[in-house]
């Protein structure tokens, strides 16, 4: 899931401050904490109030859109209504920003999230944990399960650093544990520190260079030609 | 190593099997070298030290980069430089234009290293680089030296790059494992010495050397003696992994509030604890282990080398 942390107030009221009547698009998609209408609602409640402050009555309207992500339904769901606001703020991440700028172009769509990173929900409370940065070339094959490269702060491919201190990692105080140590421990466990020995080489960053793509079908290419082969 | 020849003045006492003595010096926030190049010149005047390691941005800080004063303390003091690089803010296309910038001004000595975070740094708020790490770095040395190429295979013109490299290794890390494990990666990177982090407990240093002669490959062993209480205590709370003892940060605080207002006693008595403190440390080093030398990284202590060194 994509962990998203609410912007500023002040920062979402500047965006929409020229405009008297705007629509707030939740996310039920993948964003976390959740996104959606009931919390597009309270957003429009604060700017509500906030606009008042100013002397102003600004009409909103909330609704949440399935996966803001994915252009048919960010379309189909928000272009019946678009042309009765002046302006769009969604509460979706980056991908819901950009996605709802490109399919309903007649419109701005303005953030009110920042997107922090992929992650995980941990221990079942409101806390999460980025466990992978989606680099394109994956290698916790060879760490034990553990990624070096979210979980390291030097995303060392043959860790750990000088800045490891009693298991711990130096940045964020010594509060979070140093992925090599966690490599090392699992590996150890398993009688795999063959694996942790192994010297890796630089990474290719062409895996990771913006803007990412994959064509999906291209995986499957093989497949497709086989079926081929048992039609004809 | 795959015998790499000894390009350095510090490799050539290493080989001819000298307790050899590194120092350091440590470029900071400042245009005036003329601290650094005093600091070299006191080294150099013991005649124990072989060479000064220059520091690159430490503990995260943006200071003057390490190439061009370890060009001048070579230039114009005499004394060889270990140029320190770390991977924490060039990729792989700056450090490669870096080393042979260094190799053309007569630089022999790289040490690599990672790198303090930015974030423990004085620019919190920058993107480190760590395109490739320290152990990738040993690799990429190896291939511009021993092959006479960039990193990808395409050739340098004009000479062979003469220069040797090392690690460092840290004697204060907790668990110990999975730091040898990561020297190992790094010696078979074909490194020719290792400098280690500071060590103050004689017993846990000679523990981690016994367990880095495995590798073969020289080690000097680092010390720290300290200037103050202040620095101390710093050095104590502040740099990854190293804890002082708390008799000998007692003794120095105690030192220097019986002399306050009388700098040369204080002096006098700070010298003494360190002189106290480090020459049988390095005596024990020198004597039951197998450590090729000792880092002593008396940064803006230069008064203390003679005292300290003179039997070495």
């Amino acid at each position: 899931m994509i962990i998203t942390q609410l912007k500023d107030i002040e920062e979402i009221y500047g965006y929409i401050e020229p405009y008297n009547k705007i629509l707030i698009a939740g996310c039920d998609g993948c964003c976390q904490p959740p996104r959606s209408v009931n919390e597009a609602k309270l957003l429009g409640q604060l700017l509500e109030l906030k606009a008042r402050t100013k002397g102003k009555d600004l009409k909103w309207k909330a609704i949440t859109v399935l996966r803001q992500c994915d252009d048919r339904i960010a379309a189909t769901t928000v272009r019946p209504l678009v042309e009765d606001y002046e302006a769009i703020l969604t509460l979706a991440c980056g991908l819901g920003v950009v996605m709802m700028n490109k399919v309903l172009p007649q419109k701005l769509t303005f953030p009110t999230q920042n997107s922090m990173f992929g992650g995980a929900q941990s221990n079942g409370e409101n806390n999460f944990i980025e466990l992978c940065e989606t680099c394109g070339d994956c290698i916790i094959g060879e760490t034990g399960g553990v990624c070096p490269r979210a979980g390291c702060a030097k995303h060392l491919s043959n860790g750990p650093c000088g800045g490891m201190v009693d298991g711990m990692c130096e940045v964020r105080g010594y509060t979070v544990p140093c992925a090599w140590v966690e490599i090392w421990k699992r590996l150890k466990e398993f009688n795999r520190l063959d694996l942790f020995k192994k010297y890796r080489g630089p990474r290719d960053y062409r895996t990771s260079t913006s803007p990412g793509y994959l064509e999906v079908y291209k995986e499957y290419t093989n497949i497709e030609e086989e079926k081929e082969e048992v039609k004809g | 190593m795959g015998k790499r020849p000894a390009y350095s003045n510090l490799c050539k006492a290493i080989e001819a099997g000298k307790f050899v003595i590194t120092g350091e010096l440590e470029p900071k926030k400042i245009l005036d070298l003329s601290e650094i190049l005093h600091g070299a010149e006191e080294m150099k005047k013991t005649g124990k030290i072989v060479a000064a390691n220059v520091t690159d941005g430490p503990q995260g800080d943006a200071y003057m980069c390490s190439l061009v004063p370890s060009y001048l303390v070579q230039e114009k003091v005499g004394l060889e430089a270990v140029w320190q690089v770390t991977v924490r803010d060039r990729n792989r296309v700056a450090l490669f234009g870096d080393i042979i910038a260094g190799a053309v001004l007569g630089l022999k000595n790289i040490l690599t290293l990672t790198g303090d975070h930015t974030a423990l740094g004085d620019h919190k708020k920058g993107r480190p680089v760590y395109d490739i790490d320290s152990t990738q770095f040993c690799e990429m040395l190896s291939i511009m030296i021993d092959e006479g190429t960039d990193y990808e295979g395409n050739k340098l013109e004009g000479g062979k790059i003469e220069m040797n490299y090392g690690c460092v290794a840290n004697p204060n890390s907790n668990p110990r494992e999975p730091e040898i494990l990561k020297v190992g990666r790094k010696v078979e990177q074909n490194v020719d010495f290792i400098q280690t982090q500071t060590a103050f407990d004689i017993d846990e240093a000679k523990d981690f050397l016994k367990d880095l002669e495995q590798f073969n490959v020289p080690v000097l062993l680092g010390i720290f003696p300290l200037k103050s209480y202040g620095i101390a205590w710093y050095f104590d709370n502040y740099i990854p992994g190293v804890s002082v003892p708390k008799d000998l940060l007692k003794a120095l605080k105690k030192a220097e509030k019986d002399n306050k207002g009388n700098k040369p006693a204080k002096y006098a008595a700070l010298d003494k604890i360190n002189i106290e403190f480090f020459e049988p440390f390095i005596k024990e080093i020198k004597k039951s282990t197998k450590a090729a030398g000792i880092h002593c990284m008396a940064v803006e202590y230069e008064r203390l080398f003679d005292p300290l060194l003179k039997d070495f």
